[in-house]
């Protein structure tokens, strides 16, 4: 384990994103996802809309971080909200 | 096909699983570790944030190594899509000539990629090469190590060489899905070849079409070997891809940190991509049963 | 119409319109099919001349090839074959290759068969997003993995060894052969399926001895696939390697040192990389068109 050179935040990172799954999972078991259209132009199920959510915050925070100098937190922030607004409406 | 709900069937996929997950998520993870630290060894090294990220998207030689990258992508699909089509129309579709013709439109792709670069590099050299010769004997001071067009024309010609056969082959076998009796409806109508082309043998096609340009695509984005050998990324960098920028990069130079900010970018450009071409075929599939079932 | 001969003026003239029409239409097809041999014999000369012109510089040696421009061997020679095939750092390369090539094609087809079944027959939490991250795998340029590969391979004591590249190379072999066996599995009839079980067959016999004899020409088509995407590998394959397990291709490289290249033995080597693949294809040929759409057609 040692030569993978772990930090804390990609810890942390890891630990959202492998708990994201397994709660879409239990929420999966519990009740069974409709596919559905919203403002998005195509008919998604809620595993699809996370993945959009995930896909589009990775270029939200590489685009805050490479060409402007907004704390990075904002774009957290952002990217957070963004992927809720597309849960629910998207 | 209805398929039944199933969740046992998890049991058929775990081992594929696991042996997936152990050569593609502990890698990924690990290249996760490296974008954010200035890593020496594994207990000299410096946390840097994002640091690395900022460095990779404003590195000059890296933008233009992508561009180059989007322009070098585009050529080749737009040779390679017509010509593919041409040939697989042109194919016998019986006979001992059929499998002949097929052996040997397969045989391109099935030279390692290096050896490509190497058979590439002994066909067109200016002293030994048939076509290297050749073009000068025509008067045509050709030379793919001094002279940028020539090496970018050589290896574009390389890979319409060594790929076209993919996509023909996978039209001719759409093409050979194609029941008899289509063609002689559209000779009883006296339909014109353009026309049984435009309306019996495209709408098929499109199908393995969007299946061979998204494996072209991707496998354009990973070319290494082929540019490696034949033209070693030069003359100066006009032929260096973003593969062979990486590979400099986390190989040659060991900057663990920034080659894997690098890649993490690399690999978010690829996903994104794959993922548009993989909702179209999945949507087209979609529909096509919706129309078969109505 | 009648096959009797034609009496009255008027079916006369239609008859000789339709014979002409008839004749027009045979030369016009002669025609468009000499033009559509020329065309595609005007390809496979292009494919198939920077081969020739290997074979050409691989029975040559080192001095007719620099010495003098010939369009076939002046001096026919098989010294630069004989040098690959008594030099054990040499021919060990094709045995390391293969080795490593066989080991795949074994583990990747053993797994993916049970998870292709799956998901050609199964509807199961993830299974859409499953199939996609598989190919996100063979997608993956390797360049991006080559580094951890290194690490993870050299601290588990793998590195250099033929196991290393096989297990490497499922990063992209084992999501090909199942989405490649998925399409075959998916034309295969579900009835099959239910047939069997309610005449009592076991999972594994049904899948054994009734469903896998069903698909062998898909089994055959993914080996062929699984074959040429592991042979023709370079950047894993060499990274990982050093001297125990060194495929051909990185042996290759020796080939230009100091002193020059050494074309001739470049040439055979090359050659000889290519007949494993003529071999291979030469067995799927029937069935591969269907192959490279991925059963999809």
């Amino acid at each position: 384990m040692e030569w993978m050179v772990w930090t804390q935040p990609t810890a942390i990172f890891f630990s959202v994103i492998a708990a994201l799954l397994l709660g879409m999972s239990a929420w999966e078991w519990v009740s069974p996802s409709v596919e559905r259209r919203g403002f998005l132009p195509l008919a998604t199920t809620r595993g699809d809309r996370l993945f959009i959510g995930l896909l589009s915050a990775a270029y939200i925070h590489l685009a805050v971080v490479g060409f402007t100098n907004i704390s990075i937190w904002f774009a957290l922030g952002a990217a957070v909200l963004w992927t809720l607004v597309l849960m629910r409406w998207g | 096909m209805n398929k039944v709900p199933n969740n046992r069937a998890w049991f058929l996929i775990l081992p594929m699983l696991l042996l997936v997950a152990f050569s593609a998520i502990i890698p990924l993870m690990t290249v996760v570790n490296y974008s954010v630290q200035d890593v020496f060894d594994a207990n000299t090294r410096f946390f840097t944030g994002t640091e690395w990220f900022e460095v990779m998207l404003n590195d000059p030689a890296l933008q233009a190594a992508l561009l180059r990258q989007f322009a070098f992508s585009f050529t080749i699909l737009a040779i390679e899509v017509p010509l593919g089509i041409g040939i697989a129309l042109l194919m016998p579709k019986r006979g001992w000539q059929a499998s002949a013709v097929l052996i040997l439109i397969t045989l391109p792709l099935l030279i390692p990629w290096n050896v490509v670069g190497s058979i590439w590099q002994l066909f067109t050299r200016g002293d030994i090469g048939l076509m290297g010769v050749g073009i000068r004997e025509l008067g045509y001071a050709y030379n793919i190590t001094r002279n940028p067009t020539d090496a970018w024309v050589t290896i574009i010609l390389m890979d319409v060489w060594h790929w076209t056969p993919l996509i023909a082959l996978l039209c001719y076998s759409g093409l050979r899905s194609i029941p008899d009796a289509y063609y002689q409806a559209a000779r009883i109508d006296r339909a014109s070849q353009w026309a049984v082309f435009r309306y019996i043998q495209l709408p098929k096609l499109t199908n393995v079409l969007v299946i061979g340009v998204l494996l072209r695509f991707m496998h354009s984005f990973m070319i290494y070997a082929e540019p490696f050998v034949l033209t070693g990324g030069g003359p100066g960098s006009s032929t260096t891809f973003l593969s062979q920028s990486l590979t400099t990069m986390a190989i040659g130079q060991q900057d663990l940190g920034p080659s894997a900010a690098f890649s993490l970018i690399y690999f978010l450009v690829i996903l994104l991509v794959c993922w548009v071409f993989y909702t179209a075929i999945m949507n087209s599939q979609k529909d096509k049963a919706t129309e078969r079932g109505s | 119409m009648s096959r009797s001969a034609p009496t009255t003026p008027d079916s006369v003239r239609q008859h000789a319109e339709k014979l002409a029409a008839k004749r027009r239409q045979r030369g016009r097809s002669a025609f468009s099919r000499w033009r559509r041999r020329v065309l595609l014999g005007f390809y496979l000369v292009c494919v198939i001349l920077p081969i020739y012109w290997l074979l050409n510089l691989s029975f040559q040696t080192n001095s007719e090839i620099l010495g003098s421009f010939s369009l076939w061997p002046q001096n026919f020679t098989f010294d630069n074959y004989m040098g690959i095939f008594t030099d054990a750092n040499w021919y060990m390369g094709y045995v390391n290759s293969l080795a490593y090539v066989l080991m795949n094609m074994l583990i990747s087809i053993t797994v993916a068969l049970p998870a292709a079944y799956a998901f050609s027959r199964f509807k199961f939490i993830g299974d859409k997003h499953l199939f996609f991250w598989l190919l996100t795998n063979l997608m993956a340029p390797p360049a991006v993995f080559l580094l951890p590969y290194f690490q993870l391979y050299y601290s588990v004591g793998l590195f250099d060894t033929h196991i290393a590249v096989a297990l490497a190379h499922c990063l992209f072999n084992i999501p090909l052969a199942v989405w490649i066996l998925e399409g075959f599995m998916s034309s295969v009839p579900k009835e099959v399926d239910e047939t069997a079980f309610i005449d009592g067959y076991s999972f594994p016999r049904f899948f054994v001895t009734i469903f896998l004899p069903m698909i062998r020409s898909g089994i055959g088509v993914t080996l062929f696939f699984l074959f040429m995407f592991s042979w023709v590998e370079l950047l894993l394959s060499r990274t990982l390697t050093a001297t125990n397990a060194q495929p051909i291709a990185s042996i290759m490289t020796r080939t230009s040192t100091a002193s020059g290249i050494d074309w001739g033995t470049l040439a055979a080597a090359a050659v000889l990389t290519i007949i494993p693949g003529i071999v291979v294809v030469y067995f799927v040929r029937n069935h591969i068109a269907k192959g490279f759409a991925l059963g999809r057609t």
